[in-house]
């Protein structure tokens, strides 16, 4: 059996960040186990620009970040493995693999960072009632099957959800020749960014219909229409508001859930809310030595927070790699929510290993306006920021700092409070 | 001019021709889809029956016990998916435990062996997830649950290994007698054969009534079902659970699946739409109420797929087989609802024995009754599996993700006899896709695949053959042609 002191689980944008970033913390002896023919995850089928602003303060396309990172990891000789599918891992941090080459094989680590990304909610998963015809796709599939195998999957769109993605492939099918003819979205709100509303929606005439959602989908072997009606605030559709669109294809992008099999089969915590592993400061599951970021964590909207994360759990690896795999006994406090987030990562916070800076992100359950966010260590306020505007599609932020901490040295709670403004 | 002529590939159909094919005779199967199981054989419970529900002295009951005594050897003679899991009727009231006697009675006089009626306290001990609320069970350990597909695919690759013939795409619109034999009018040309087998499923009764003046007639009776991520089946459930119907209705059952899936179903809604397959709010939303009714902490939610079976109701709910009175040389196996895919491979036999004595067919001498399924990596040792990925390196490469399927199963399944050409019958045969991305991932590079062993472009696969198209064209294809006129 090969060793290993960190093996990362994913060679997508976070398991890139987090090879970088351990390897730099001082730890060399790093693998990135990926299952695709290249690194780089889903940014490889993500060809339009808005990808780096904030790391890059450019605007580069999902490959061109991606190759910034591949570059890094290149530059630095960290090893990886491409074709290779990580088939189980043990609370022991014994990685059993397959690829080609090597057949089924197992390493050891003495750390593992969790990035294997998140996977998109299926049809089946809705219980949309209908025929099950083909025409039906995912839009990351549609996605790779446009951008990168070089396929129309359809020519006449309808698009369930306002996902991310879902924006992007409707702008996407508009540009490659086909007609989008609605947005369809459960919700009375988009759970996509603003600016993909704009710019992918709007600026192309396509209609969103918000608290409106698929009843029913017609042809035997192809789509050949399906019916849109408005849904009631328990989200059940309402009689008399059915409209019929003739189309042949339905794209569906209704949520991403991060991919957790393996974590789960570990025995590492999962939470409820997020359908990720629960995490301390330090990014580190429930198991000590594994960390976990990026998408599988938590679903991003941005893949710039994802690369900062990952960076996070790249140190924190290294650094506990460093001590030897001990770990000092740790003082964590339960990070409490109040009037609007639903979670928070990281869930638990040890000021002592809380580091200079530490970033919490959050997502509320609805939309809110002019409200504020604040922080309390113990009765103090420490973060207060007005919020015109927060929505469950913009993952929102607070920034905590050593200084912050070293006032509070009993403390005893951590609370993250939605107020008026 | 053949011998006999099989009308249809469902689990009826190839149960015929798998028992036919040790006889010496010219037989061909006709199947208007491209695959065998794209019927009623591809979407029901998946259950292989005790037989203690069926009316005692019916053909249901016969079939039923003979088809249940006859799976575990077919199981491993033709190396499909089957587990003799059990099962349970649940009595939910104390006032119905007069109709669970009746059942066990019944179930006795049908010959069904190890029934027994057993307490709250040993129903509890069977399955611990039963519900709070129920008073007693019929426990029945000859029940059974089977892949469904793989029964069917492994009977019609048997059967095509021992020569029998078999046409897809190929839909017979016409059955006419032309002097000592029939002739049927395909798609694709007229077929001469001495013997009819009308294995027609829903249509068994339009074919009957081509031929015949005391007419028969099926009604499409919609199940739809609910099937549960793996995740949930772990340990959540051992037997399949039935409730026994009260006076509120029957209820819906739950049940593992071979694949660790947890399946619930069906609804019985009769509609007249031979190929209405349509899944509806209705009766998704009936199954949810209905599925926590004989179980508890069942996590409903955790739907990966819902579908819809049709079941080919006959009016008297009677099987109806053997030679047709008024239509000799044209026989019968219609109206085969549940119990019907367990009943299927006895009716399989008894058909081909029938078919045997009229025609005085001799034993096939290069017979082989066993078959070997798609090689499944997961039952090899570490030490196996890496060595066939040394040996062959596609199965060290996993394709579907979900239910870690690697591209040597998927090349085994479109390789094999009557082998896979669309993203169903590679699924059917391997998993791929099945799990609870549901294709998300797999799809385009499954099509890949396809596209390359069968030597077609990318857009000519189907999801299930006819005008199930995956693809439509090229990225900017129509901005081209306005380009250049």
């Amino acid at each position: 059996m090969k060793n290993y002191d960190i093996v990362i689980i994913g060679g997508g944008p976070a398991g890139l960040a987090a090879a970088v970033a351990a390897f730099d913390a001082g730890q060399k002896n790093v693998l990135i186990l990926e299952r695709d023919s290249c690194l780089g995850g889903i940014l490889n089928q993500c060809i339009h620009n808005g990808f780096g602003l904030h790391t890059f303060k450019e605007e580069l396309t999902g490959p061109e970040y991606a190759t910034r990172f591949i570059e890094q990891v290149t530059e630095r000789k960290i090893e990886y493995k491409l074709n290779t599918m990580v088939m189980d891992l043990s609370p022991e941090k014994v990685i059993t693999a397959m690829n080609r080459e090597d057949g089924l094989f197992e390493i050891q680590a003495k750390a593992i960072i969790l990035t294997m990304g998140c996977r998109e909610r299926s049809r089946g998963a809705l219980n949309i009632p209908g025929f099950r015809p083909a025409g039906i796709y995912s839009a990351g599939t549609a996605q790779r099957l446009v951008n990168i195998e070089g396929y129309m999957p359809g020519r006449q769109v309808v698009i369930l959800g306002s996902g991310d993605i879902g924006l992007i492939m409707a702008r996407r099918m508009t540009l490659e020749g086909a007609k989008v003819k609605v947005v369809a979205e459960i919700m009375p709100y988009s759970g996509g960014l603003k600016r993909n509303i704009v710019q992918c929606l709007d600026d192309f005439g396509i209609p969103l219909k918000l608290a409106h959602t698929v009843v029913d989908i017609e042809g035997k072997e192809r789509i050949t229409g399906c019916t849109i009606a408005a849904v009631d605030e328990h989200m059940k559709p309402i009689p008399g508001t059915e409209e019929h669109y003739d189309c042949d294809t339905l794209l569906l992008s209704v949520g991403l859930i991060p991919e957790n099999e393996l974590s789960r089969g570990m025995g590492v915590a999962l939470n409820r809310v997020t359908n990720g592993p629960t995490v301390n400061e330090s990014l580190e599951t429930s198991i000590p030595g594994v960390f976990a970021a990026g998408n599988v964590l938590h679903v991003h909207d941005l893949v710039d927070f994802v690369s900062e994360e990952a960076e996070a759990a790249g140190r924190n690896a290294a650094a506990y790699v460093a001590a030897g795999g001990e770990e000092t006994e740790l003082n964590e406090i339960p990070v409490e929510i109040e009037g609007g987030p639903r979670y928070t990562v990281p869930a638990t916070i040890d000021p002592k290993r809380a580091g200079d800076k530490l970033t919490v992100r959050f997502r509320v359950g609805g939309v809110m306006k002019k409200k504020s966010v604040n922080v309390y260590l113990d009765d103090e306020r420490v973060v207060h920021r007005k919020r015109p505007v927060m929505a469950p599609g913009e993952m929102e932020e607070v920034l905590l700092t050593r200084a912050m901490f070293d006032k509070h040295p009993d403390l005893k709670s951590i609370k993250i409070k939605v107020e008026e403004e | 001019m053949y011998d006999i002529v099989v009308i249809g590939a469902g689990a009826v159909g190839c149960c015929v021709a798998r028992f036919l094919s040790r006889y010496k005779a010219d037989v061909c199967v006709v199947e208007k889809a491209e695959d065998v199981c794209c019927g009623t054989s591809k979407a029901n419970s998946a259950i292989v029956h005790a037989g203690f529900d069926a009316t005692h002295g019916s053909l249901m009951a016969k079939y039923n016990l003979e088809g249940n005594l006859m799976f575990p050897g077919l199981a491993k003679e033709l190396d499909f998916d089957f587990i003799q899991n059990g099962s349970l009727v649940v009595c939910m009231h104390e006032e119905d435990m007069p109709n669970l006697q009746k059942l066990y009675e019944n179930g006795v006089a049908n010959g069904v062996k190890e029934l027994e009626i057993v307490d709250q306290k040993r129903l509890r001990e069977l399955e611990p997830n039963i519900s709070d609320n129920a008073v007693a069970a019929l426990w029945a350990p000859t029940g059974g649950i089977v892949c469904p597909f793989n029964l069917t695919i492994a009977m019609a690759e048997n059967a095509n290994t021992n020569g029998v013939e078999f046409r897809f795409n190929t839909e017979v619109t016409a059955v006419v007698k032309n002097g000592d034999h029939w002739t049927l009018q395909t798609k694709n040309g007229a077929i001469d054969t001495k013997y009819v087998v009308n294995c027609a499923g829903l249509y068994s009764d339009m074919f009957h009534n081509m031929v015949s003046a005391k007419k028969i007639h099926i009604t499409p009776r919609r199940g739809d079902y609910c099937l549960l991520d793996r995740a949930v089946g772990e340990g959540y459930l051992t037997h399949t659970i039935f409730q026994l119907p009260t006076r509120l209705g029957k209820g819906v059952l739950v049940s593992p699946t071979v694949h660790g899936n947890i399946i619930v179903g069906p609804t019985a809604i009769d509609i007249e739409d031979k190929e209405g397959t349509n899944t509806t709010a209705e009766g998704i939303n009936d199954l949810i109420a209905k599925a926590g009714n004989t179980v508890k902490n069942l996590p409903i939610r955790q739907v990966i797929t819902s579908f819809a079976g049709l079941r080919a109701h006959e009016d008297h709910h009677e099987f109806i087989l053997g030679e047709v009175e008024d239509a000799p040389q044209f026989i019968d196996c219609a109206g085969v609802e549940s119990p019907g895919l367990t009943s299927s491979p006895a009716i399989g036999k008894m058909t081909a024995e029938l078919l045997r004595d009229k025609l005085g067919l001799e034993e096939n001498p290069d017979y082989n009754g066993t078959r070997k399924g798609v090689l499944n990596p997961k039952k090899l040792s570490k030490e196996e599996r890496t060595e066939l990925i040394r040996k062959n390196p596609a199965y060290g490469r996993i394709i579907c993700r979900c239910e870690s399927i690697s591209e040597g199963e998927i090349l085994d399944a479109i390789h094999r006899p009557l082998g896979a050409k669309s993203l169903d019958s590679v699924k059917r045969r391997t998993r791929a896709g099945m799990g609870r991305c549901q294709a998300g991932f797999c799809s385009p590079r499954t099509m890949e695949i396809l596209a390359r062993e069968w030597g077609v472009d990318q857009s000519e696969i189907t999801k299930c053959g006819g005008d199930s198209k995956l693809i439509l064209g090229i990225p900017k294809d129509r901005a081209h042609k306005e380009v250049q006129p």
